[in-house]
């Protein structure tokens, strides 16, 4: 096949082939509807009556507003925390145990002591999406920091870079690699967070109204609230990923160069 | 070595100062000795030990049919380029949804106990080992490749003895990060739907009002989730002893 043939068969491949699965789930579940796997065309048709908007600013919103606020925090927290302790070798092995411990916690396991303490606002949710989004980053910028190339760090030294200058222009940006890895982790986390908070304790969000749904077997809104969740999953993903490869534009450059 | 002792020493006492002062209410939080002295009563506790055997049998099966589902499947998706690029987009689509947004399916298909549990672990580890296994494949060395089909080698043999080694690397992080999201999902399995173990144990306590007992439990989840942490990274080592990534680490 000629390289040009086959990149069209590839694209046709590539398009045709989700189209079809997602033509055969409208075709089977159109003939043998059951209770549990209502037709697809139902599905979509509460998506569009729920969603579109008449519950987005009753659900979705609080929930969006709470996960970007945990979200924001632990990354602020994380950074500062980090670059703490990814420049002082004593600090960092001062408090690995603790570190260690309190990363190793299964997060859903916090939130009968956020309740406890908190309440079930929706303080309580915001502090457990933060808690769990902490620790990717606080760990990748610990990393990034120690793994900053010496040359860079010296030739900072004798360029008489330091304080806030070496901060923001030579260790931040060295690290920036990392964080970003670190803060795509834990975007995930902090979705799948949101989603356990609202199920736990909730009187609104997109967990709790999937929850709702299935409870009051309401089965094709509960499948709303899962595609809903699904379709806010990838297009955070896909932002992240725009985003970081702007702000990264210089290290793929670098990278691309350095490799030949 | 004296440090990190120091100051989780501290961090207690700083717990216990904090409680006893009247900082913050006891009913909130429960003095440090009066949560650890819980811990250890919990250790001769046979109900205890059957709650964590509980959440690791969830964990346990629930990753093993992720592994024997992911990894087969990442090798063949990623040694073939059709495959890949077919199936791209619909990976990409299903991989972020939440598997906690799946709980209610859960209970509905499989009811309250551990199959639900185990629906949920698998279906949440599946994916960081489908990608891992995906992505290792992809970055095989092609002179490696090539070598191997000059001395000709057989399509069957190229991947036994080329492609699989050389994806472990990806394939033993894949496993790491599905087994910490696998005890993540059992627990929640247990705090949302009831299903036996840790989880429902904390919830117990909690409603309770047992506050002792839930934070000596919260701590007993921690550790048990910190030894699969160990475990997991020991193993890691152990298999890949000679690749490049661990040879620092052993010194």
């Amino acid at each position: 096949m000629k390289p040009r043939t086959r990149r069209i068969a590839e694209l046709a491949v590539e398009i045709a082939v989700p189209l079809m699965i997602l033509a055969a789930i409208f075709a089977w579940t159109a003939s043998t509807p059951t209770f549990y796997f209502p037709p697809l065309s139902d599905v979509f048709e509460r998506f569009g009556n729920t969603w579109l908007f008449e519950r987005f600013g009753s659900d979705a919103w609080p929930s969006l507003r709470r996960m970007f606020l945990g979200y924001a925090i632990a990354v602020v927290v994380a950074v500062a925390a980090g670059v703490a302790l990814g420049s002082s070798p004593t600090l960092r092995r001062a408090t690995a145990p603790i570190v260690e411990f309190l990363r190793s916690i299964p997060p859903p396991a916090l939130i009968p002591f956020a309740i406890v303490v908190i309440g079930i606002g929706d303080d309580m949710k915001v502090f457990i999406i933060a808690f769990v989004c902490l620790w990717p980053v606080l760990l990748n910028t610990i990393d990034g920091i120690n793994g900053i190339d010496p040359t860079l760090k010296d030739t900072a030294r004798v360029y008489g870079i330091s304080g806030r200058d070496k901060l923001l222009r030579v260790t931040l940006p060295a690290a920036s690699p990392q964080i970003f890895a670190g803060m795509r982790l834990s975007l995930s986390l902090a979705l799948i967070l949101m989603v356990i908070s609202e199920m736990v304790a909730s009187t609104n969000g997109i967990g709790f109204f999937v929850l709702q749904s299935q409870r009051s077997f309401a089965i094709p809104e509960m499948w709303s609230g899962i595609l809903l969740l699904g379709i806010l999953g990838y297009l955070f993903n896909l932002a992240f990923l725009i985003i970081e490869r702007r702000v990264l534009a210089w290290h793929r450059g670098a990278r691309a160069s350095t490799l030949g | 070595m004296l440090a990190p002792f120091a100051a989780v020493v501290l961090l207690l006492a700083l717990w216990e100062l904090v409680v006893r002062s009247g900082l913050v209410s006891e009913t909130s939080i429960p003095p440090a000795t009066g949560a650890l002295g819980e811990l250890f009563s919990l250790f001769g506790d046979s109900a205890f030990w059957a709650a964590v055997g509980q959440t690791l049998e969830g964990w346990a099966i629930g990753l093993g049919i992720a592994i024997a589902l992911g990894i087969p499947l990442g090798l063949l998706i990623g040694s073939s380029r059709w495959a890949y690029r077919a199936l791209r987009a619909p990976i990409e689509f299903l991989r972020p949804i939440p598997s906690v947004a799946l709980i209610p399916l859960a209970v509905l298909i499989y009811g309250q106990g551990l199959e639900s549990k185990v629906f949920l672990v698998a279906f949440a580890s599946f994916w960081p080992l489908l990608i891992q296994t995906i992505y290792g494949v992809q970055d095989v060395d092609p002179v490696a490749t090539d070598t191997a089909r000059s001395f000709g080698l057989g399509r069957r043999e190229r991947m036994w003895r080329i492609t699989v080694p050389s994806a472990v690397p990806y394939i033993a992080t894949g496993i790491r990060i599905s087994s910490a999201v696998a005890l993540i999902l059992a627990v929640t399995a247990e705090l949302v739907i009831g299903a036996a173990g840790l989880g429902r144990e904390i919830n117990v306590a909690r409603s309770g009002g047992d506050l002792n007992s839930m934070y000596a439990l919260i701590v007993a989840t921690g550790l048990v989730g910190w030894a699969l942490n160990l475990a997991t990274t020991a193993g890691e080592r152990r298999v890949l002893h000679w690749h490049p990534s661990q040879r620092g680490v052993a010194t």
